[in-house]
């Protein structure tokens, strides 16, 4: 397989003993000592789709107390091209209330999280998930994850291939190991016959994550140059004709470490759509076997590309694919964001982009959003398409069926229009505090009050409908793609900050990093005069992040020109 | 239920020996006598067998080396370190911070830190209770430890290191030396560490050298005569922490009590008294029932509140004071409810109340003085000591559950653990006294096996065991099994249980929540589902010992107990109860139930 046997890192030696990812972890279960896991179980349980994390807020109180960490899990549950339907809806929103924390999070790659599963409820929310039919396995871990698709409605027939290819991808390349069925499913459902082969991943599966998105233009909602590997559909007489492929593109990097940074997808070529499957699956391969496995930090896709080329790339893609890709076709984006509100397709069916932000569903005191999304299944016998924009689509409602679902939205504060801005209802934050053990910054749970102090600013400046993209992540690791924001703010220390500006609308162009460790104050100093160029000085239609640029105030952005003088 | 005591020579000389011993010190003075006890007992620490491995009992000639790491760097680098030193022939230990007794840390001799930075200058979590330790108002005089630290950080943040400097200044102002100015890294630390770490070995050998060189027996001294058990002495709050975590049902406390200046003795499963005070919060509800004027005048001076606080027992009932309250009250409905109990139920009713629920339901009209007498002094409360005197000299920790709940439509406290909980603070002064608990000791073969048995409270006496065994090296085997109602806020020292097992000391530990599921389950549930196991163990010698609430855990925990025995044993129930009056016999079975 081409594995180094030089010095691997210690996730390589403990999936290379779990025995196909099984590891201690049903041992560990049994243990009622303890709300957690072992540590090499916790690397393991993630290939699970099962995140192993704490009550931060607690841990310092918790260890006066003499007790451990407030331990729970997060489980990440797949949905390949973020498609559910109403039943499925309505299951998992029971889960979240039973048996997790009581909310469901919609994440930035089109798949459900709960959060605050105790140990000894993880066996019976997995076993329920299942029973939906979805799953969680591979949701995290060193392999191919949630495989995205753009839930483009307008589009429908489109869409459906788009979506169709999605689910074929994730289905070529999900892990065979049956550790999952006998660990959470006592073989509840029959295991897959023939013998336990991991023919794409072997034992020691992918150096690291792998991600895969389906993009649909005008709309890249699905941000396809932050993936490792990108397909944009390409289409000819309304009909699929193939795709572009794009590689080597991703967000994670650490501070202060030069040697790991947020890298944009290159594009390689163009594929038919008979191919598509292929490509994915010796991509994936090329990445098993050329990863760097010695070092963590170096071990995404857009490292072997940054270091060894496109150029090698392709033909190492042409020799196991038999022919090499053709050369890439016109294609053009407009926005990474959402399109809210009702949109008609084909077929005469509606769908309805609903608000969520940063892709909880709780119920507080003044929006009681996961109640309301829960009326609506209730009434919707058709879809639900998570957004990568943590957003849900009430998708493929009858013309007469509108009036119900708009006013139960409107009730619970579902609806855009209740919004007091166009950029907070572009604005995207990861989880962070309390739970991710990662979150060096708050995210979700600060956000809304940093876009509070933003708002009247906006307003008093005209910018109020400005759609403007502002992302923001409690850490370097880029969930919420911070990257490719107008406005990114990552996350340092505790209400610090880093201030990243002049990322594309599109997500076409990485930001810039503008200064470290600014505190909200510094935030709102930076920003202000910024705003108040763009509002005075931008052209028609200019978007904020093509402004910084035009204007030169990104080389300078504490000196704003002041209307020229 | 002396037996142990019994079969333990009280002299372990035979006639000769003796004869020997007492010609030798034959005409000493006092102060000779004292000096030759000293001399001897130093002979004793020197040649009695020393148990390998567990908690280093020697520090003195080995290299330690304590990490404090959130990434693993630190960690990798500390494990790095070992390696060298050991490579080097170098005796070293490598711990983990978290997993470092501080009880220890007056005995290192040489010590390396390698620790990290996060967020505004704090250690990282695994480093937290040493960091505090030392900050703290406890640490010893470290005179004969010499150490070096390796501060990990990242100089974008303003707090550059700062806990590594913490660590570094700690330790010099409790007296240690530094063998080299502190080592700051900055995200690219490899080079200066691995120079670090170079410097120090060679430092580190140089000492180890001298140190073996210098391996004379080292003459021990015995402590000052010491108060006699059961005299009362003062003690000082030192620490009042919650155990219980947020949104428990329970309100459970930890409390470290300084006695370092009366230096009672004690051992692991003794008890203390504490001579408490009545809080305002049961003395204010008795006036009010009573209708009586706190500021009137009681006896000796003082004013009937003052009394009630110091001196009266006012809320436990007695008989005596039932009868006196009949005696007075006009209705005699409280004698008749006295008559309906005189067949039996009379203690039933007495612990579902206390005393001002009697007075409010029964009024009467009595004056102050009357009232006192009918009165008990107030007796002290006794709890479980929670530590060995091993682990934590000069310092008595309790594990004191509030008492706290509705009934007769009113809230209700327990007086003794209201006033430990709620109104003792750090600093705070109160009077305590040991009380022997000879019955309840650890097994005197320290390879004995031994299962512990608590609900709630009554994990108290078994956390001095294990801290006993931890100290002395016992080698025998322990098993826990604790009950309480929710795991995620009840699991008293779940911390240091877990410490325990990683360590090996604890081998199994078994937990029982009742109310984390729609069945009830106790600890007698879990013992029956390792009935198997639990049988090999006392078919292996191990002791047994039960520890907490004597009306229903007790007796749930013997009826288990007989039917394991007859299962796994084929015993019938009179057969099981011969094995049960075998083990109580010969001191494997104790109990310490109230």
């Amino acid at each position: 397989m081409g594995i180094s046997t030089a010095h691997v890192n210690e996730v390589e030696q403990i999936k290379a003993t779990s025995r196909r990812l099984r590891g201690g972890i049903a041992e560990g279960l049994h243990d009622e000592a303890t709300g957690s896991l072992s540590e090499p179980d916790t690397q393991l349980t993630k290939f699970h789709g099962i995140y192993q994390q704490d009550d931060r807020d607690l841990r310092n109180e918790r260890q006066q107390q003499r007790l451990e960490p407030a331990y729970s899990f997060m489980v990440r549950v797949r949905v390949p091209g973020g498609v559910c339907s109403a039943a499925q809806w309505l299951e998992l929103d029971r889960l979240a209330r039973e048996h997790a924390n009581g909310t469901l999070r919609l994440t930035t790659r089109q798949a459900f999280q709960f959060h605050g599963v105790v140990k000894r409820r993880l066996k019976p929310t997995i076993a329920a998930i299942n029973r939906t039919l979805l799953d969680t396995l591979a949701a995290c871990g060193d392999v191919n994850r949630n495989v995205m698709a753009s839930p483009n409605p307008e589009a429908s027939e489109l869409h459906l291939e788009a979506w169709q290819m999605a689910g074929a991808i994730s289905d070529h390349l999900t892990p065979r190991t049956r550790a999952y069925h006998e660990i959470w499913l006592d073989g509840e459902k029959q295991p897959p016959a023939g013998p336990e082969d991991e023919p794409l991943y072997g034992e020691t599966y992918l150096p690291r994550k792998f991600k895969i998105a389906v993009a649909v233009p005008p709309w890249n909602d699905v941000d396809v140059f932050a993936q490792d590997l990108g397909f944009v559909a390409v289409s000819e007489r309304g009909r699929l004709a193939g795709f572009n492929v794009v590689v080597g593109g991703g967000m994670g990097a650490t501070h202060g470490d030069p040697a790991t940074f947020p890298r944009l997808g290159e594009l390689a070529g163009f594929c038919t759509t008979a191919q598509a499957v292929d490509v994915a699956w010796h991509t994936v391969a090329i990445q098993r076997d050329f990863g760097d496995r010695s070092n963590r930090k170096h071990a995404r896709f857009k490292y072997t590309l940054a270091d060894r080329g496109l150029d090698w790339f392709r033909d190492e893609l042409a020799g196991r694919l038999g022919a090499p890709l053709q050369a890439a076709r016109p294609y053009r984006f407009l926005s990474n964001g959402d399109r809210y509100g009702w949109t008609r397709g084909v077929g005469g069916r509606w769908h309805l982009t609903l608000y969520v932000p940063s892709g909880r569903l709780a119920d507080t005191a003044d929006r009681p959003l996961l109640s309301g999304l829960r009326e609506i299944a209730k009434l919707h016998g058709g879809e639900f398409r998570l957004t990568p924009n943590q957003n849900v689509i009430v998708a493929g409602v009858a013309e007469r069926a509108r009036p119900g679902i708009e006013a139960v939205a409107r009730d619970y504060g579902l609806l855009h229009d209740q919004l007091a801005s166009a950029l907070r209802r572009e604005a995207l934050a990861c989880v962070a505090l309390p739970t991710c053990a990662l979150a060096m910054a708050e995210a979700e749970r600060y956000l809304p009050e940093l876009l509070g102090k933003l708002e009247p600013r906006l307003a008093a400046l005209g910018l109020s409908d400005a759609p403007i993209t502002l992302r923001m992540t409690g850490c370097p690791n880029g969930c919420a793609r911070p990257y490719l924001a107008e406005i990114g703010l990552v996350g340092k220390g505790p209400g610090r900050y880093k201030l990243l500006l002049g990322g594309g609308f599109a997500g076409e162009r990485l930001n810039r990093a503008i200064a470290e460790n600014l505190d909200e104050a510094a935030i709102l100093a930076t920003l202000e005069p910024l705003l108040a160029a763009y509002a005075r000085e931008r052209l028609e239609a200019e978007r904020f992040g093509d402004f910084l640029h035009r204007s030169g105030l990104l080389d300078d952005p504490r000196a704003p020109s002041g209307a020229g003088e | 239920m002396n037996e142990a005591l019994q079969r333990r020579p009280a002299i372990p000389l035979d006639e000769p020996e003796r004869s020997r011993l007492d010609s030798a010190i034959a005409g000493f003075s006092a102060a000779q006598l004292f000096w030759a006890s000293g001399y001897l007992a130093g002979l004793a620490a020197t040649e009695a067998p020393r148990p390998a491995g567990r908690a280093g009992a020697e520090s003195h000639a080995r290299l330690t080396v304590l990490y404090g790491s959130q990434t693993g760097n630190g960690r990798r680098l500390a494990e790095k370190l070992g390696a060298a030193a050991a490579a080097r022939g170098l005796a070293v230990d490598v711990l983990n911070m978290a997993d470092y007794p501080t009880s220890r840390l007056k005995r290192e001799r040489l010590l390396a830190i390698v620790v990290s930075t996060h967020g505004e200058g704090d250690p990282p979590d695994d480093a937290l209770a040493l960091h505090r330790y030392l900050g703290g108002p406890r640490v010893p005089t470290l005179g004969s430890l010499r150490y070096w630290v390796l501060a990990l950080g990242d100089s974008s943040y303003e707090n550059f290191c700062a806990s590594g400097r913490d660590f570094d200044l700690r330790l010099a102002a409790a007296g240690a030396q530094r063998l080299a100015t502190l080592v700051e890294c900055d995200l690219e630390y490899e080079a200066a560490a691995a120079q670090w770490s170079a410097r120090l070995l060679d430092e580190a050998e140089q000492a180890l050298g001298r140190a073996e060189a210098a391996g004379a027996p080292v003459l021990r001294v015995v402590p000052p005569p010491r108060a006699t058990g059961n005299a009362a002495c003062e003690a000082t709050v030192l620490l009042n922490q919650r155990l219980t975590g947020r949104g428990s049902s329970k309100d459970v406390r930890h409390l470290e009590l300084d006695v370092a200046d009366a230096a009672p003795r004690w051992e692991a499963g003794d008890s203390l008294g504490v001579t408490i005070r009545n809080p305002d919060r049961v003395v204010e509800p008795l006036l009010q029932a009573l209708g009586l004027d706190g500021n009137a005048a009681g006896p000796a001076g003082r004013t009937l509140r003052e009394e009630l606080v110091n001196g009266r027992e006012i809320t436990v009932l007695n008989r005596p004071f039932l009868e006196a309250w009949a005696g007075a009250e006009p209705s005699g409905r409280l004698r008749s409810v006295l008559d309906g109990l005189k067949a039996g139920g009379l203690g039933r009713w007495m612990r579902d109340r206390q005393l001002v629920d009697v007075l409010r339901e029964f009024p009467a009209e009595v004056e102050a003085g009357r009232f006192l007498e009918m009165l008990r002094p107030l007796p002290d409360r006794l709890y479980s000591i929670a530590s060995a005197p091993e682990h934590a000299e000069g310092e008595i920790h309790l594990t004191v559950g509030l008492v706290r709940y509705q009934a007769f439509g009113a809230e209700h406290w327990g007086a003794g653990s209201s006033w430990l909980a709620l109104d003792l603070e750090e600093g705070d002064p109160l009077a305590v006294h040991v009380e022997a608990n000879d019955r309840f000791r650890l097994p005197a073969d320290p390879d004995a096996p031994m299962i512990m048995v608590g609900a709630g409270t009554g994990v108290a006496p078994f956390r001095a065991f294990m801290q006993a065994r931890e100290a002395r090296g016992a080698r025998g085997r322990n098993w826990l099994v604790f009950g309480d109602r929710n795991f995620g806020t009840d699991f008293l020292y779940q911390a240091e249980w877990l410490r325990h097992r990683k360590q090996g000391l604890l081998t199994r530990l078994d937990v029982a929540f009742s109310r984390d599921q729609s069945d009830k389950r106790y600890v007698q549930h879990r013992m029956r589902e390792a009935g198997p196991e639990l049988y090999r163990w006392l078919e292996e010698g191990a002791h047994l010992y039960v520890c907490g609430d004597a009306t229903a855990m007790a007796p749930g925990v013997d009826l288990a107990l007989r039917e394991i025995v007859a299962a796994h044993a084929g015993r019938d129930a009179d057969g099981a109860e011969a094995y049960l009056a075998e083990l109580r016999a010969s001191g494997r079975y104790r109990r310490d139930v109230y």
